[in-house]
């Protein structure tokens, strides 16, 4: 019998205990965050996008051999002996001529380990991460340019008059 | 019916004069129409109230997206509900699928009928009152069950047959909880037990035989969430064992019917609640009655009412979903001999000349106690809001907390 009042009261005292829960919760604010119009800051050296600033890169084709899952393509090929001398912004003569540099950002694992063997720094990781498309065929990206506008004259040999080109960043800031 | 017939000599004095078929009809027809509007109109707040509540509980925000602070989203889901195709499964019983839906909405609906809202503003004034709303409210039983079985679905049938045993079984406290009031006042007419807790709160019923009311109070609050399907008890409905229980198989209007019933029943519950245990329309002091010529009843009755449907909300976003054992051992081995021996005592202490108005320190009671919960109530609040800014505080300071906004 005692114990039946007991049990009746705990069930009753417990169920008070769980309604002032929630009733302190009913007045905090709310962890939500509206997506779009909010956003959390990323983490320093956050890994999105892959970006390759196509004016430095020397097609050397280290980055391709480090893709662990080749979603790099590049096709590189001699240039001309008649044509004029071009450098990367860091000093490094650009030898061949860069036709196709795809990246298929589909099948990117994020790991960075291409940016590491870049001997110009050309390749790099954006913070850019809202790149979600309808199409999966819009999620390669192609970097070889046409119209590419190259350094015509030796960084090195500029010297200091000169301003140097500006270097692409390799952690890129505020990310 | 009464007070329509004189409202309407007042705005329109032919009337008097025309034929008796037609006023009738004018006077029974305008509280209906009125009740029905605020039966259809309810559930908009309820919804969003429900949704934002439910929201701020988990800590989330809810709907906020249609209108400012997401107050027309029910309207948009309504309008949504309304134009939506109604599918009808290959083998449903189609006369009882869509006669159920109905069925369950008149019986949350009539009770409105007899429910005070002040001294004339009744819309029948009938003395079976309580039981009318007892016998009308068991409608919506027959409603689900039908629901359950036109389905052709196990599940809806499991739903089905659940409501019908949880039904039947806290309709017995809910009933012997419902003579305790209409023993004291002698009378079944909602209008009668109002009227018998006039003269200030610490009339009501809820202070009389002190400690013995408060506990009906609550036996009978439990017993009537049961009978609504509210959560804990909402096992017919069970989402994660039943898929909806009863209302599976429905779709487009008539799945918004169900839930337009079921907000309206929880809303009845708790009108009859506030009537039989806080004064219906009467309010805390008599002073408080008028403001100059404007009566307040309607405003206490719906006050207390949607009070207690706040405390419904509060207690689904509270707990889990309780078993169907543990629904039926509450029912039968807690509630049930609790109701009993109330009904025992207080059917004694009427017969007894020295207590047939209350135990002698009831007059002492009412007040204080009040003022006490009310205090209490405001230093818990007061506690929470503390917790909740230094909560917010700490979830400011972590690294995450600090969103950007482009």
């Amino acid at each position: 019998m005692r114990h039946w009042f007991t049990s009746v009261w705990e069930g009753f005292f417990t169920v008070l205990v769980g309604m002032r829960i929630t009733w302190r919760h009913l007045f905090t604010d709310s962890v939500t965050l509206q997506y779009p119009s909010e956003k959390w800051p990323l983490p320093p050296k956050s890994r999105m996008r892959l970006f390759m600033k196509f004016e430095d890169c020397i097609g050397c084709g280290q980055c391709v051999r480090a893709c662990p899952v080749d979603c790099i393509s590049l096709k590189a090929e001699k240039r001309p002996a008649d044509a004029p001398p071009i450098w990367a912004a860091n000093g490094q003569p650009i030898k061949l001529h860069v036709s196709v540099f795809d990246i298929d950002m589909s099948l990117c694992c994020y790991c960075n380990l291409c940016t590491y063997p870049c001997p110009t720094n050309c390749i790099y990781m954006t913070p850019e991460y809202e790149f979600a498309t309808s199409d999966l065929t819009q999620h390669l990206y192609r970097f070889a340019k046409k119209d590419a506008v190259f350094i015509t004259e030796d960084p090195k040999k500029a010297g200091a008059g000169a301003p140097p080109a500006p270097q692409t960043p390799a952690k890129p800031a505020g990310a | 019916m009464d007070a329509t017939y004189e409202y309407l000599v007042w705005l329109l004095p032919a009337a008097a004069r025309w034929p008796g078929w037609l006023v009738v009809t004018i006077i029974t027809a305008l509280p209906a129409l009125a009740c029905f509007t605020f039966m259809a109109l309810g559930p908009l707040v309820y919804v969003y109230a429900e949704r934002k509540i439910s929201a701020f509980m988990q800590d989330r925000i809810g709907p906020n997206r249609v209108g400012p602070m997401g107050l027309l989203q029910t309207l948009a889901d309504t309008v949504k509900l309304l134009f939506k195709e109604a599918i009808f499964p290959k083998n449903v019983d189609r006369k009882l699928f869509v006669l159920a839906p109905l069925l369950v909405n008149v019986g949350a609906f009539m009770p409105f009928l007899v429910i005070p809202w002040g001294g004339r503003l009744q819309p029948a004034d009938i003395n079976v009152g309580v039981f009318y709303v007892v016998a009308i409210a068991s409608l919506s039983t027959v409603g689900l069950i039908m629901a359950g079985w036109a389905s052709n679905n196990k599940y809806s049938l499991f739903g089905a047959m659940r409501s019908a045993a949880q039904i039947v079984s806290y309709e017995i406290p809910a009933l012997m909880i419902l003579l305790v009031p209409v023993m004291i006042v002698g009378s079944l007419s909602l209008q009668d037990i109002t009227q018998a807790q006039a003269g200030g709160l610490q009339n009501w019923f809820l202070f009389r035989y002190f400690p013995i009311m408060p506990v009906a109070f609550v036996v009978f609050f439990v017993a009537g969430l049961a009978e609504t399907n509210r959560a804990p008890f909402d096992i017919p409905e069970a989402e994660s064992e039943l898929v909806g229980g009863f209302h599976t198989e429905y779709s487009g209007f008539f799945f918004a019917m169900f839930f337009m019933a079921e907000y309206t029943e929880m809303f009845v519950l708790s009108a009859v609640a506030s009537v039989l245990f806080f004064g219906g329309y009467l309010a805390p002091h008599p002073a408080l009655q008028h403001v100059g010529p404007l009566p307040l009843g309607w405003f206490w009755l719906w006050f207390k009412a949607w009070f207690f449907v706040f405390v419904m909300m509060w207690l689904r976003w509270t707990l889990p979903r309780s078993r169907v054992d543990q629904l039926m051992h509450i029912a039968w081995k807690v509630l049930l001999p609790i109701a009993l021996v109330l009904v025992v005592v207080v059917g004694g202490l009427i017969l007894v000349p020295a207590t047939a108005n209350g135990f002698i320190w009831d007059r002492w009671v009412g007040w204080p106690l009040t003022l006490g919960l009310v205090g209490f109530l405001l230093y818990v609040m007061v506690r929470a809001l503390a917790w909740s800014r230094r909560r917010t505080q700490e979830l400011a300071a972590a690294p995450r907390a600090q969103a950007v906004t482009p």
